[in-house]
């Protein structure tokens, strides 16, 4: 009698939920759809690709893996890893650190605050390309601002972005200057949501700003913050259009700063070997996927969701 | 909510990481070419902005003549023209006629992307292939079949800046200077504490080391294609001296501050440089500079002469994508392009040289701010731009090892060994 009835239960229910998961399904279709168009087919294409060598128009040739074999004993892809790794390393500790900063900053009650967010929000309005431009000016070697302003406080010109020393770090600078816009915006979003009544609390209990931004607003903000940082280093990781715009080809110090990506382009658009390409594009998948799911696992240590 | 935050932390996290994989991915351009039966409109890609207007001009003066084929100019620079060409090749869905370069003929030949066009010449009465030099037509020829018809051609001068000449009470560069006469009235010309310098040695190959290679009876590739010219004595040795221009002579700003920042063709614009080697598809650049600045005053000679004479020329040619649906009305159109009266219209627009003979007249009389008869007059001592099916691959090479001896960072010798090496090893898969 009992297992009758459950049985019944059981069907009647799962009728309801089947119409649940129609709606359900039909409402995302759309976006699934583009995501399984746009998306995740090239990634298994891209995949396939890295087993093959490509005369280009679509002939390719199955290799097996003569492309890994190649990849792991290329020392352009190990500098080019090691490369992304150095960007990825200052841009976001370096980003996501400014930008809560100016977060913070803009949340309190200044004149002219939205006249401040406005400024910080800029860059993501404009173009990479044509940050990229304004900001080679500023690094050029002979007639740049830059260099302009070292030469009047007496410090020796320096070659920004032709000597293998400083090139990335030019390219670092502009890679925190432009993430610093997104980043501020979305963690204001998230400092606005942290009660005010927390810190009327701290007031009474005594509390200066220092504690009350450590004790308060750090553990509260930390889930929007997590948001900042795995988007920055993704983005980090796929560096390439500063690297392009910036640093030409006939540039010597290109082997200092090209990344995984630019390398793929290279090889890819360039060379026309989209077999070798693709592998190289499959390696820095295979590092965002490794050091997302880290990530995944390590926020359970620092992020509050309550 | 704080659920839906972590969510929301998932689903970018994945889908920027699937974004990594979608670069990988060519997109389809769609065919512009109507099914429609009657008014058909052909697609004709370039990659010069430059020329547009000429190209225009004369896709018009077609379509008076067949008022049921129209003609869209469709230009796309040149750094992303064979980006697109080859993910148009394949989805199969290539441009009906198409500008094609010596660098990339073989590889789209060999892949079948091109309309056989032998027969289509034989039996035309509009063209002859006798009108064009023999060279310019082998461009576009593979294993005796002809793809292309030529469109135009190209060669290198040498542009120099008047009042600088003046004012240093030197004559004009003319057909008798030397290598030796070069470096003289450079060092003469080149003043630093002004910024004003006597060449522009930049890294470039065709309007640069190339040139100057091949005055020096070097080569960049023999014509048998299967060894590098870059191992060669005479090779190494003119790049050697066009290097040495900005180490050694310092009579060229170095190639380390063109990459942080400044620009050979703008300096040239700007009277910064006194000398400088130019092909001729940079004239209306030039042109348009001197129209803007009515103080800059410049003037073109034959390049200077090293163990001989030589210099660097290369063609564009008109090709037919092998799928066109209108293949027939496409010939049309490329056969008009291949006729005298096209031509003069090509020529009259000052676009590029036209590759018709005896036809280049109009062209230099279409510029009446330079005198551009020097162009014409270097394509008997003229050497093909190198190209062969591996280009893609030992193109870059060049590049990548001259870099650094053009930063004085390792010898020319060396570059030059290294890049024969990885050249030779791209020449020997080519079959």
């Amino acid at each position: 009698m009992q297992t009758q009835l459950n049985k019944h239960k059981k069907i009647k229910l799962s009728k309801a939920k089947l119409s649940d998961y129609t709606w359900g399904y039909l409402m995302i279709a759309p976006t699934i759809l583009g995501l399984i168009v746009l998306n995740i087919w090239p990634l298994i294409q891209t995949f396939y690709l890295s087993f093959q060598s490509s005369a280009g128009f679509g002939i390719t040739k199955f290799v097996g893996l003569d492309n890994y074999k190649k990849l792991i004993a290329d020392p352009e892809v190990l500098k080019a890893t090691i490369n992304t790794f150095k960007y990825t390393l200052a841009v976001v500790p370096l980003g996501v650190f400014l930008s809560l900063i100016i977060a913070v900053l803009l949340n309190t009650n200044i004149k002219g605050k939205s006249l401040y967010r406005t400024i910080y929000f800029l860059p993501i309005i404009a173009a990479p390309a044509a940050i990229a431009m304004v900001w080679k000016w500023l690094f050029m070697s002979d007639f740049g601002l830059i260099n302009l302003i070292f030469k009047g406080v007496g410090l020796p010109a320096v070659n920004w972005l032709t000597s293998s020393g400083t090139a990335l770090f030019a390219i670092i600078v502009v890679g925190v200057w432009s993430s610093l816009g997104f980043n501020m915006i979305i963690l204001l979003a998230g400092l606005q949501e942290i009660p005010t009544s927390f810190y009327e609390a701290a007031d009474i209990d005594g509390a200066g700003p220092v504690r009350k931004f450590f004790k308060i607003t750090l553990p509260l903000v930390s889930p929007t913050m997590f948001f900042v940082v795995i988007t920055t280093l993704i983005g980090s990781l796929q560096v390439f259009d500063y690297i392009f715009m910036m640093i030409t080809k006939t540039n010597a110090a290109l082997g200092s700063v090209q990344s995984l990506v630019y390398l793929f382009y290279d090889y890819s658009f360039i060379q026309l070997n989209k077999g070798y390409g693709s592998a190289i594009i499959v390696w820095l998948f295979i590092i965002i996927m490794v050091i997302t799911a880290i990530q995944l696992k390590l926020q359970k240590k620092w992020v509050h969701y309550d | 909510m704080k659920k839906s935050l972590k969510k929301l932390v998932a689903m970018t996290a994945c889908s920027l990481m699937l974004s990594t994989a979608l670069t990988g991915c060519s997109t389809k351009t769609p065919t512009s070419g109507s099914s429609a039966s009657s008014p058909v409109t052909l697609t004709y890609a370039i990659w010069d902005v430059n020329q547009e207007p000429g190209m225009k001009a004369m896709a018009e003066a077609f379509t008076k003549k067949n008022p049921n084929i129209k003609v869209k100019v469709e230009v796309t620079p040149w750094d992303q023209y064979w980006t697109k060409l080859e993910a148009a090749g394949t989805g199969g869905a290539l441009p009906d006629v198409f500008w094609m370069h010596s660098s990339n003929f073989d590889k789209y030949s060999n892949a079948d992307m091109l309309l056989d066009l032998t027969d289509k010449i034989k039996t035309s009465t509009e063209v002859k292939l006798s009108n064009f030099p023999t060279p310019l037509v082998d461009l576009y020829a593979n294993n005796g079949k002809n793809y292309g018809l030529p469109k135009d051609y190209d060669t290198i001068c040498l542009w120099y800046n008047k009042d600088l000449f003046d004012n240093a009470k030197i004559a004009y560069p003319d057909s008798t200077w030397d290598w030796a006469k070069f470096l003289d009235v450079a060092q003469k010309l080149t003043d630093t504490s002004k910024g004003i310098y006597g060449y522009t040695a930049n890294l470039d190959g065709q309007q640069g080391y190339y040139n100057f290679v091949y005055q020096n009876n070097g080569t960049i590739l023999p014509d048998d294609k299967k060894t590098s010219g870059f191992s060669l004595p005479a090779t190494k040795e003119a790049i050697q001296f066009y290097v040495d221009l900005s180490l050694k002579y310092k009579v060229s700003p170095t190639q380390e501050q063109f990459d942080g920042g400044m620009n050979a063709a703008d300096m040239l614009k700007s009277g910064k440089v006194a000398m400088a080697t130019y092909g001729s598809w940079m004239v209306a650049d030039f042109k348009a500079a001197a129209q803007k600045d009515t103080t800059l005053h410049l003037g073109l000679a034959a390049l200077p002469k090293g163990k001989t004479n030589a210099t660097i020329y290369n063609g564009l040619g008109n090709v037919i994508a092998n799928n066109s649906k209108h293949a027939q009305e496409a010939w049309k159109f490329v056969e008009y392009m291949g006729t005298e009266e096209a031509n003069v219209i090509q020529a009259n627009s000052g676009a590029a040289i036209p590759a018709f003979k005896n036809v280049d007249k109009g062209w230099i009389e279409a510029t009446k701010e330079f005198d551009l008869s020097a162009y014409p007059a270097m394509l008997p001592i003229s050497h093909i731009f190198a190209y062969s099916k591996s280009k893609p691959t030992w193109d870059p090479l060049q590049d990548k090892y001259l870099k650094e001896a053009f930063y004085g960072k390792t010898t020319v010798s060396d570059a030059c060994d290294k890049i024969a090496k990885e050249m030779n090893a791209a020449l020997a898969t080519e079959k």
